[in-house]
């Protein structure tokens, strides 16, 4: 990999996740000035601050950027904003470390970090009819658990997954999560608590559906020369792909928050079009110069459990339809041959949407310095994140040691 | 009256999604296209208004077992109900859609042929507004 698309991770940092109902500011204040003392730069030192929006906090979400800096002072400091769903976070990585290989930053601060309402995410306010996210509560009552049951309902029909496979993942990332201090939930789960929680939407049950969380997470990036005048503390790792990859026509697998797929009437499903997912983290992989068998962990959008599953063959740890066996196996466990989601995953985190997709990357840049302390993957060099946001935001981070 | 206009014919026997399909490259669309064709090889600007096939196959489904949040408007008191993605083959398509109530996941399979109907969405002091959903064929079709 060469070192003209590399971008060094300085720090990273985060505010727990939580139900801490306090303003969002705060954790995005928190896991910055966390990321800034683990990178040991001072926040004058930074000159390009990307923040990741939130949309359910008012007029300061929208402009998340210059929300975090004004909080932490003004510097004068450029500043970006963005939004791309829960892919929020890896756009807002994509814009610095655009910034920092354009040359035109050495040093770059990336937050986001979100306070959620309590239950189901519910489209923002005022009647839209023309908004597919409007219009798929009010027309059909679709939540988001709606659509990952579709996801999960096909699992079991095309490959026999079963609601013991479901609850196993549940376990597992229970287990992995229960050292980590910036999860909400560190608790041991039998699949038996899993199968006896109620069913939200046939075939997932509530404790395999994630959660809303309030959190904050935040990187500090720089270029390579900056980051070997600077000095590294422990072993320098770096970020070197980001995909953000929108489908291709026709995208034939039903997507949140849309009514229908695409009509591949006029040009047939093509190996190209056939799905989204894939495509996502193939991407990464190309732009970072490796496969799949080069990664030692990955972290993972585990929406609902099911989904970790269909993330398995998505980034290729395995074909289609072998997930089961991979977590059977025990592949995917700490101490696997690929740990997934060491953090304990959304299961264990909730979604934190703008701060999900960043701290994806900060569980990452831990492990790959042996700093994961409690659920340590040993000896990784290699890791990646996989998330996708609605209306079609892919979102894959590659990190290497 | 519909919940939204426009996106369903109200033919009592026999409903059909509104959909488009485009005179330059056959791509249907649902909702209907009204200004551009989601093929990126097509920059067609204008397009037929067809009725979309009306039966298909089931692609996945589930339920819903809590109340939806607003808008939607739920029941008083609340009745869980199922939700299908159906696959219709003629627009090689996947559209969802609530199943008919009295209709339970334990009814349905991956594959099982449905068909449209119009049904309540919700009621308030003056009119019925409908929507389309699907019924599974061969079970209940009087209901």
């Amino acid at each position: 990999m060469p070192d003209d698309r590399r971008v060094a991770v300085l720090g990273a940092g985060m505010h727990p996740w939580g139900k801490w109902g306090r303003n969002f500011v705060e954790y995005g204040l928190a896991a910055a000035r966390d990321a800034l003392g683990d990178a040991r730069l001072s926040w004058p030192d930074i000159q390009f601050v990307s923040g990741a929006d939130t949309i359910r906090n008012g007029y300061p979400g929208f402009i998340a950027g210059a929300t975090f800096a004004q909080a932490l002072g003004w510097t004068g400091a450029r500043v970006s904003s963005c939004y791309a769903a829960c892919a929020s976070g890896a756009a807002a990585i994509a814009n610095a470390r655009a910034q920092i290989l354009a040359g035109l930053c050495d040093v770059a601060l990336v937050v986001g970090a979100d306070t959620t309402p309590k239950g189901f995410f519910a489209p923002v306010g005022g009647e839209r009819r023309d908004d597919p996210d409007w219009l798929r509560f009010h027309l059909l009552g679709a939540t988001n658990p709606t659509y990952f049951a579709l996801y999960a309902r096909r699992r079991m029909d095309r490959f026999g997954a079963t609601d013991e496979d479901f609850a196993q993942v549940k376990v597992k990332n229970a287990r992995h999560g229960l050292a980590n201090p910036n999860a909400r939930y560190r608790k041991v789960v039998t699949v038996d608590e899993v199968l006896d929680s109620p069913v939200v939407a046939d075939p997932l049950r509530l404790l395999e559906i994630c959660a809303t969380s309030d959190g904050g997470a935040a990187l500090v990036l720089s270029s390579m020369e900056f980051a070997r005048r600077h000095g590294a503390a422990g072993p320098l790792v770096t970020v070197s792909a980001v995909s953000t990859v929108t489908p291709r026509f026709p995208n034939t697998v039903i997507e949140m928050p849309n009514f229908s797929t695409d009509s591949a009437a006029a040009v047939g499903s093509g190996a190209d079009g056939a799905s989204f997912r894939p495509s996502i983290t193939r991407a990464a992989y190309e732009e970072a110069g490796i496969g799949p068998d080069d990664v030692d962990l990955a972290e993972v959008y585990d929406l609902s459990a099911a989904l970790e599953l269909d993330w398995y063959e998505d980034i290729g740890l395995c074909g289609e339809g072998e997930a089961e066996k991979l977590l059977r196996d025990g592949d995917t466990t700490i101490g696997g041959r690929v740990p997934v989601n060491p953090s304990g995953g959304l299961s264990c985190f909730g979604e934190a949407i703008p701060a999900q997709a960043i701290a994806q990357v900060c569980e990452c840049v831990w492990q790959l310095r042996g700093q994961a302390e409690g659920r340590q993957v040993e000896g990784a060099r290699v890791a990646v994140t996989a998330n996708q946001g609605l209306f079609g935001h892919g979102s894959s981070v590659v990190v290497t040691r | 009256m519909p919940a939204l206009e426009g996106w369903f014919t109200l033919d009592p026997d026999n409903p059909a999604l509104l959909g488009s399909r485009c005179p330059r490259c056959g791509t249907y669309a649902f909702p209907a296209a009204s200004s551009y064709c989601a093929n990126p090889a097509c920059e067609a600007s204008e397009f037929e208004q067809v009725p979309l096939s009306r039966t298909g196959r089931i692609w996945s489904y589930t339920d819903a077992r809590y109340q939806p949040p607003p808008p939607y408007v739920p029941a008083d008191p609340y009745e869980p109900f199922c939700i299908a993605a159906v696959e219709l083959a003629q627009e090689k398509m996947v559209v969802m859609g609530q199943v008919v109530p009295g209709v339970s996941v334990e009814d349905l399979a991956v594959g099982d042929e449905v068909e449209l109907v119009l049904d309540t969405l919700y009621r308030d002091d003056e009119h019925e507004y409908l929507v389309w959903k699907w019924r599974p064929l061969g079970k209940g079709r009087s209901a």
